[in-house]
């Protein structure tokens, strides 16, 4: 299909993309499919998961890169290695579970070759007699299991670039850093850990309908009306004492879907980045003044002083998309992870993370959150997967051609690169528009 | 009262519970619950408690019925085509029972689910601490551990199993 009517798929992404209008291929055609993971998911920096996940020597998670199978592994020496998931004798993959601890080294499940925890072969049975004379054997890397290009740490957070030359994760990463810096920094101790288990959840979508969802601030008092409505009559009843116990304030999230109406959405703000990147400001009452969060407020004081903790949590982030596979709540230490599986299918990994050093008051709210929008049983995400199926099967029709991301455009203000919704347009499509520009650039590579 | 008569009992509310769920009776089925009743699903069979960790479900009375409101709202998006639930309930084994006739009972389950016209299946097995009332059992928790809870979710679950 798309091969007849564009031969070139590299040189001809741009006739797909306009300013303000997309092809609907870009989203359902499987050889651009296969030409993004090649040009984007498999040379930038993907996520692969956190250093908490993996205290101990030998502890190891399997993480899927781009379309790579990968093994995320603590070394002896306190290190981070990303290898590819396959033993380099016959092709074996090294684990078959999604998580464990491998001892002092690898050994495959079919002829026993063993590796060290960075890869390098360790032992062949019967190495001398068997390998002698070939040109297999102890020294030839071709022996070792294969790494990730590029490995780095930012803050606890480990990425992995499948691509030997690129910017570094700081560059790549630019102003979005703040997801991590955001979340690291609302914790007394510095630093923030995992809370297992993560929740995975696949959606029957293309991967970047997800990522043009998350700063998507039209659709919450739409899509998740129903929740927002029911969790605000149930905090009515609760204030009217015609229905026993407290509110907790996971509720007010949840109602806010309902009450802040669509024209309040105009309100918030989008930044918009190079390499894809955007923020989403505004706050959905992340600071009240309850026992709990003045206690915080408290141990955050004598941690930083007034003028650094004032800093620290007035820094005004609702979401933080990382592209092409990330979208981090730092108020809320949530991390959404995309690990796309297919045209049409496409898994998120869903993490909640602790403050270290904050109250457990603190970590019972974000983990509320959690639970009620993050988890397979989620009362908000359950919507937004439904119209993203629904979009899916639009876009593979043939009742129209173009995605439209309109909404405002021409007036965005522009400087030096960076892209800001205008005041009161915060529902501009600009974050879509971002996205599908660093996607070009991207594939033209 | 003779122990089969207890079996028996306790068979019939198990059965009851997941009828009214296949019924889509959402406030009988709520009602079940004794007011400071918890309805939890944990992620992990090692999970001990409710609270503090994460939690597929892990709903109070009043939480419950924030689900119930979204899931019965004209704008459920995706409580909008046809969906249905089919559960066996069996395995029935009291594994407590307290002298105020409170009892402790595990089972296992087989739900079938229908959405548009895709079919997934879930089992598991079922916790039920049921208090004894003047109307019967009341659920004073009810643990439901999926097969695949630490498994992905194809799509995802809306209302309880
Ligand atoms: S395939 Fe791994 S040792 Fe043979
Ligand atoms: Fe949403």
């Amino acid at each position: 299909m798309l091969q007849e009517r564009v031969p070139d798929l590299s040189r001809s992404v741009t006739s797909l993309v306009e300013p303000d209008r997309v092809r609907r291929e870009v989203y359902t055609d499987p050889d651009i499919f296969e030409l993004e993971m090649q040009r984007i998911h498999e040379r930038v920096w993907i996520y692969c998961g956190h250093l908490t996940q993996i205290p101990k020597a030998g502890d190891y998670y399997t993480v899927q890169v781009g379309r790579q199978p990968m093994i995320m592994v603590r070394k002896s020496d306190g290190g981070v290695a990303v290898l590819h998931n396959r033993c380099p004798h016959r092709g074996n993959m090294i684990c078959g579970d999604l998580k464990g601890n491998t001892g002092e080294f690898f050994r495959c499940s079919y002829h026993a070759w063993t590796f060290h925890h960075d890869g390098k072969l360790k032992n062949i049975p019967m190495m001398e007699s068997g390998y002698q004379g070939t040109r297999f054997g102890k020294g030839n890397p071709d022996c070792n299991v294969k790494p990730a290009a590029r490995v780095e740490v930012y803050r606890g957070f480990v990425f992995a670039s499948l691509a030997k030359d690129g910017p570094s994760l700081k560059e790549f990463l630019g102003p979005a850093i703040v997801a991590f810096d955001d979340m690291c920094d609302r914790a007394p101790e510095g630093e923030v850990e995992i809370v297992p288990n993560c929740f995975r959840v696949i959606q029957r979508s293309n991967w970047k309908i997800f990522m043009e969802n998350q700063l998507d601030a039209l659709h919450p008092s739409v899509t998740h009306q129903s929740t927002g409505r029911a969790a605000h009559e149930v905090e009515k009843q609760i204030a009217k004492k015609t229905r026993k116990g407290e509110a907790p304030l996971s509720y007010h999230m949840l109602s806010a879907f309902a009450t802040v109406t669509i024209d309040k959405w105009d309100g918030f703000q989008t930044i918009n980045y190079p390499h894809g990147h955007s923020i989403l400001t505004g706050y959905m009452g992340l600071r009240p003044q309850d026992p709990d969060t003045l206690a915080y407020d408290k141990i955050m004081i004598k941690k930083y002083g007034k003028k650094r903790f004032e800093e620290i949590i007035g820094v005004n982030i609702h979401h933080v998309l990382v592209y092409p596979g990330l979208s981090v709540q730092s108020p809320l230490q949530q991390l959404r992870a995309v690990r796309p599986l297919g045209v049409d299918r496409t898994l998120t990994e869903i993490w909640h993370f602790r403050l270290k050093g904050a109250p457990e008051a603190i970590y019972r709210r974000s983990l509320a959150y959690y639970n009620l929008v993050n988890s397979p049983a989620t009362l908000i995400n359950a919507d937004d997967l439904e119209n993203f199926w629904k979009c899916h099967q639009g876009l593979a029709s043939e009742g129209g051609d173009w995605v439209s991301f309109h909404r405002h455009y021409g007036r965005d203000l522009e400087k030096n690169g960076v892209v800001e919704s205008a005041p009161n347009m915060g529902t501009s499509e600009a974050p879509m528009r971002n996205q599908m520009k660093a996607w070009v650039q991207y594939l033209q590579d | 009262m003779p122990k089969n008569d207890l079996q028996h009992d306790v068979e019939q509310f198990l059965y009851y519970q997941a009828e009214l769920l296949d019924t889509k009776q959402w406030q009988a089925w709520i009602d079940l619950f004794a007011d400071d009743g918890i309805y939890w699903m944990p992620p992990d069979a090692s999970y001990k408690t409710w609270e503090g960790q994460p939690a597929i479900f892990a709903e109070d009375k009043n939480l419950m019925n924030v689900r119930r409101g979204r899931v019965l709202h004209p704008d459920a998006w995706s409580q909008r085509p046809l969906w249905g639930t089919n559960h066996l309930v069996s395995n029935v084994s009291i594994q407590k029972e307290h002298k105020n006739g409170d009892v402790e009972v595990r089972s296992r389950f087989h739900m079938m689910e229908l959405r548009r016209d895709d079919v997934r299946h879930f089992a598991g097995s079922y916790l039920h601490k049921l208090k004894k009332s003047k109307a019967g059992y009341r659920i004073q928790l009810q643990r439901v551990d999926m097969t695949n809870a630490q498994a992905a979710y194809d799509y995802v679950l809306q209302v309880w199993v």
